[in-house]
């Protein structure tokens, strides 16, 4: 209990002695003790709940409920304010509803309530907080050197950054209390926070695009939000007494009653996880500073999203929205990896790789299968930890080399070795066996085989799967292209930066050799607890990916080797004179550079016309789901 | 259950079975096109030579990936051998071509530059249809495991037929035969010299050509597990698949990536996804 | 027992030749004459290459090139020039911009003379450059040779 309100309330506090703080050496060693302590507790919650499967807890302060009515009051009148001021209707039209439904929810519907169980751990909510307790602190860690930097390079750009790390740790906060809430109350006054924080955090440049861009965000976030209240307020006009809010409460209320309010739920978790008809505001959250992409990318954010739906998989299991729902998930998979194709920018290709992971999850959610929900959430783990390193990578080399687009990534190997390697852990993490999102795609590709209108998701998860490799591979080969122009130029790298570059890189590894362990003492109980069955790998193919593995880690010492006489030679360019620095003598005497560039495949991937479809397609299922729940409803 | 002894003997006779294949393929071409050909023993003392030859690179990584190609290709398909879980062969595959197609960007060669791309292209035009095979097989025999499929007595191809098209056509993809041999041409010398092995020389081309022999009795391997209900039978679908192969190699002309990613997908999409959904409906699979 | 006579593959250059010997070169690999027959392949790049087959002179334009292709093919290698004006620059070495036969850039090791050379003797001339392929296979083995390799090849 105590770690729990530690880990809610700690960042909390820390976050307004940031807000206070002014830059330099005092804010840095905050954010770094903060950090540190946060990611201890994380650890000790972790050793102490390890094994204790599900407990529930009352909270002994009754003004809690008050003070975050209060709270969501303030928020809504500041979003109000500033969509006014910046003349953004939509928004304000949108956050009217939504305060309206919460007064009509606080001050009418939920006054009878009784809530007992405020908060709860089980060994889900063990694993996600390990990853936002351990990852989204390394983040912070990264963004204190990152931010500096930043401040350099774009003078023009209002140095905020204690509302940067406020903002930062209330959504580590937030993200918190989201997962320990067995509430739904308190989850979706969390989950409020975190989409202000998201908000705030990318307009944090203020420029146009990025004002326009965390409105967007803004706005679809809050149609999530309208969603959400919408599933409180049926279940409090199903139940005054408000017994059915607590989430374990209304998972064991059986599939009929809960179906509609999970519903909603997905939902709003559709938009906050920014699946297809809602992708854009993640797309357009790249304007933000790199390490809040990577929060909203790996640790935060999109995963309160899939955490909401994969709760409420065993609801949606084997009903016809759960299958829509899933489609919604199968379909975002498909197109945002087709899409990732034909995007040089690094940022926007990992934008478009993270909405397609999610859609898997929300496919595997969405189908709810007990294997599919084991597949799920491994797929979490393994991504959170992938991308968050994928982004502080390439925000590293953003920094370095004034660029983020993957052309001018070439030579990476040389000119910043120990980032480039990084780099390519991550990448392999996200695509290769036997690293683990290939090992959740392979899990998910069994699991699903054996669900209703499984093929459907076999069929995407056989092509989807395999579009993904071409990407990953060509952005892999333009790292280790072999560019003689460059030179070495990372030494200049802050040890901050460094350090958490290591770890991640470190854990991308290590998670993929010590999965068998997680899976047996977290997920297996988990989804053991939930559908009375789990799912697990055949010991045989642990052996053998541990040893892929291996042999994968020792292959480069095969370059140290001594080998007899590797002579080097320019690249063959049709007989042309060539000279290792990629220049060949063109005709008249002119010496003329090598330029290589990816393919892009505009033609068959190009972004407007798959998003297009993918929107159509995202809307046309959501809806059709909204109808069916309706026909339920009535 | 898995038996490490036959991964045993398909890393020691792989080579053998595989060099040979390619012999009597070239001798078959050869004669298709009214010549003698080569010696039966050619493509051995091909690699021979090359392993004879100096070792030119543009960069010392090559050694490397080159080297990495063949030894992943090797437990990928020492995995499929001894018995292992299909799907874990085929991604282990992946790993292995994604090797390749490094070895060829790090040389930032232009021509071996275009050949990777072009080989990621086949990567995912027949990738899919890789994985619906193996899905296929897995729904008449109810397990991914090589060691459980080929000792069914169920006759998989009767069941899997529009499947069984399929992985023949992507097989032209991955022996790289005409019309699909984009991104490793014999013939294409004016278009990308030799596309993703340009710049491997000497004895990096000479381990490259090798893995393609253990790709070849993998890709065979796999045409058996179709038959797997009768070894006789099975041998000779494996002779007439890839008598049919070498004669399409002959018939057609290259075509362009466009119409390979297409095709592929199509065929792999109509033929494979159909026979493989009015499987699920037999099977019940609606009412699972 | 050495493969390497088994297996010459070849890189054909047109460097400023009629087409009248590249046409008998090209008919070597017709059903006709079928040098696959002897292992031979027309591999069209460098770095796969062991026997360079140059028809026609040297002039200003392809001296460099020539060069270029000599450079990248790997140790042992031959170089085989097919035709009068590979050997000497045949009628054209009193042009203006034809500087002679092959060997004023790179070392040759077999002329095949005719005009255009027949393809019977374009055989014969690759066929007689294995056992100087042999040759050079054997002297690159020895050590000072290895040592020699090590400190950088042609400049």
């Amino acid at each position: 209990m105590i770690e729990l309100a530690f880990l809610i309330l700690f960042p909390a506090i820390v976050a307004f002695l940031l807000l206070a703080l002014k830059n330099g050496q005092v804010q840095n060693a905050v954010v770094k003790i903060a950090a540190g302590l946060i990611g201890l507790a994380t650890i000790i919650l972790l050793i102490t709940y390890f094994s204790s499967g599900l407990v529930l807890f009352t909270v002994p302060f009754d003004a809690a409920a008050e003070i975050m009515s209060v709270i969501s009051l303030l928020i809504a009148g500041f979003i109000l304010y500033l969509g006014i001021k910046q003349r953004k209707y939509l928004a304000v039209i949108l956050i009217t509803i939504q305060t309206l439904m919460f007064i009509g929810i606080e001050g009418w519907l939920a006054k009878d309530v009784q809530q007992v169980y405020n908060l709860f751990i089980d060994q889900f909510s063990l694993i996600m907080a390990a990853i936002v307790g351990i990852i989204g602190t390394l983040i912070c860690v990264y963004a204190l050197a990152y931010m500096e930097t930043y401040h350099t390079q774009h003078p023009e750009i209002q140095d905020r950054r204690n509302i940067f790390f406020f903002m930062v740790f209330v959504f580590l906060a937030a993200m918190f209390g989201l997962i320990f809430s067995n509430n739904l109350l308190w989850v979706y006054f969390f989950w409020e926070i975190t989409t202000l924080a998201s908000f705030i955090l990318i307009g944090y440049a203020k420029t146009s695009e990025s004002t326009n861009n965390a409105f967007l965000a803004l706005e679809m976030n809050l149609l999530g939000g309208i969603a959400f209240a919408g599933a409180i307020i049926y279940l409090l006009i199903a139940d005054p007494t408000g017994s059915l809010l607590g989430i374990e409460q209304l998972l064991s209320s059986g599939q009929a009653f809960a179906l509609v309010p999970a519903v909603l739920l997905s939902f709003a978790g559709i938009t906050k996880a920014a699946l297809m008809p809602f992708s854009s505001w993640l797309v357009g959250a790249m304007v933000a500073p790199t390490p809040v992409s990577a929060l909203l990318h790996s640790s935060t954010m999109v995963k309160a999203g899939v955490y909401i739906i994969v709760r409420f998989a065993p609801v949606l299991s084997g009903t016809t929205e759960g299958l829509i729902i899933g489609l919604v998930g199968g379909f975002t998979f498909l197109l945002g990896s087709a899409i990732a194709i034909s995007q040089s920018n690094a940022k926007k290709v990992l934008a478009y790789s993270t909405i397609a992971n999610l859609g898997l999850i929300v496919a595997c959610a969405g189908v709810g299968t007990y294997k599919l929900v084991w597949a799920a959430i491994l797929l979490i783990i393994f991504h959170a930890i992938a991308k968050s390193l994928l982004f502080l990578c390439v925000g590293t080399v953003e920094h370095q080399i004034g660029s983020r687009n993957i052309e001018d990534m070439s030579g990476l190997i040389v000119r910043m070795p120990k980032v480039a390697v990084m780099m390519l852990v991550g990448i392999a993490g996200m695509f290769l066996a036997p690293f683990g999102m290939l090992i959740s795609k392979w899990v998910a590709i069994e699991a699903f085989i054996e669900a209703q209108f499984g093929l459907i998701f076999v069929a995407i998860l056989a092509f989807g799967g395999s579009i993904t490799v071409f990407f990953w591979s060509k952005w892999m080969g333009k790292i280790i292209s072999v560019d003689p122009h460059v030179s070495r130029e990372e030494d200049s790298l802050k040890s901050e930066k460094k350090g958490v570059l290591y770890i991640l890189a470190g854990l991308t590894v290590l998670i993929c050799l010590i999965f068998p362990l997680i899976s047996s003492s977290l997920i297996e109980p988990f989804v053991l607890s939930v559908y009375g069955q789990t799912a697990r790998l055949s010991q045989d193919n642990i052996i053998i990916m541990a040893m892929m593995l291996f042999l994968l880690m020792i292959m480069p010492f095969s370059m140290l080797l001594p080998r007899n006489g590797a002579r080097k030679v320019p690249p063959y360019m049709g007989g042309r004179p060539a000279s290792s620095d990629m220049k060949f003598l063109g005709s008249m005497g002119v010496t003329r550079d090598v330029t290589l560039s990816n393919y892009y495949l505009n033609d068959l991937f190009g972004e407007n016309r798959l998003l297009m479809a993918g929107t159509a397609l995202g809307f046309g299922l959501i809806l059709l789901a909204m109808i069916v729940l309706v026909g339920m409803i009535l | 259950m898995m038996s490490p002894v036959y991964g045993l003997i398909y890393i020691l006779l792989a080579p053998i079975a595989g060099g040979l294949v390619a012999g009597i393929d070239r001798k078959i071409t050869a004669r298709m096109q009214g010549r003698v050909g080569p010696p039966l023993l050619q493509p051995f003392y091909d690699v021979g030579k090359l392993f004879e030859k100096e070792n030119l690179v543009v960069t010392r990584s090559q050694d490397l990936y080159a080297l990495c190609y063949l030894v992943f290709m090797l437990v990928a398909g020492a995995l499929f051998f001894a018995g292992g879980d299909l799907l874990l062969v085929i991604f282990a595959f992946t790993l292995s071509h994604i090797f390749l197609v490094l070895g060829a960007y790090a040389s930032s060669s232009p021509y071996s530059f275009i050949g990777a791309e072009r080989e990621l292209i086949q990567i995912i035009a027949y990738e899919p249809m890789i994985i619906l095979s193996a899905v296929g097989m897995y729904m008449v025999t109810a397990s991914f495991f090589v060691s459980d499929i080929v000792v069914s007595s169920i006759p998989i191809v009767l069941y899997l037929p529009g499947v069984f098209i399929g992985f023949l056509m992507v097989l032209t993809i991955k022996l790289r035969k005409s019309p699909f041999d984009l991104s490793t041409s014999h013939h294409a010398h004016q278009e990308i010299v030799k596309g993703v092995t340009t710049e491997f020389t000497g004895p990096n081309l000479g381990k490259i050509e090798i893995a393609h022999w253990y790709e070849y009795v993998f890709l065979l391997g796999f045409i058996f597990l179709f038959f797997a209900f009768s070894i006789p039978i099975a041998l000779l679908a494996i002779a007439v698949a890839y008598l049919l192969e070498i004669l399409i190699d002959n018939t057609f002309s290259r075509v362009k990536w466009q119409f390979t990613l297409r095709s592929a997908w199509i065929i792999a999409g109509m033929l494979g996804l159909i026979n493989l959904a009015v499987l699920y409906y037999l099977s019940g699979g609606l009412q699972a | 027992m050495t493969y390497l006579k088994r297996s010459p593959w070849i890189i054909h250059y047109d460097a400023s030749s009629c087409n009248g010997c590249d046409i008998e070169v090209l008919a070597c690999l017709t059903p006709m004459y079928d040098v696959e027959r002897f292992g031979i392949v027309n591999t069209g790049n460098p770095k796969h290459a062991d026997i360079f087959v140059v028809t026609g002179s040297i002039n200003e334009q392809n001296r460099e090139v020539v060069k270029n292709i000599y450079e990248q093919m790997p140790d042992p290698k031959v170089v085989v020039a097919v035709g009068i004006c590979a050997a000497s620059g045949g009628v054209f070495r009193e042009c203006y911009n034809v500087t002679g036969g092959i060997d004023k850039i790179i070392p040759v090791d077999v002329y095949v003379p005719g005009c255009a050379a027949r393809p019977e003797s374009i055989i014969d001339g690759i066929v007689k450059s294995l056992s100087i392929l042999e040759e050079k296979r054997t002297k690159m083995n020895t050590p000072a040779a290895k040592k020699d390799a090590l400190g950088g090849g042609i400049q």
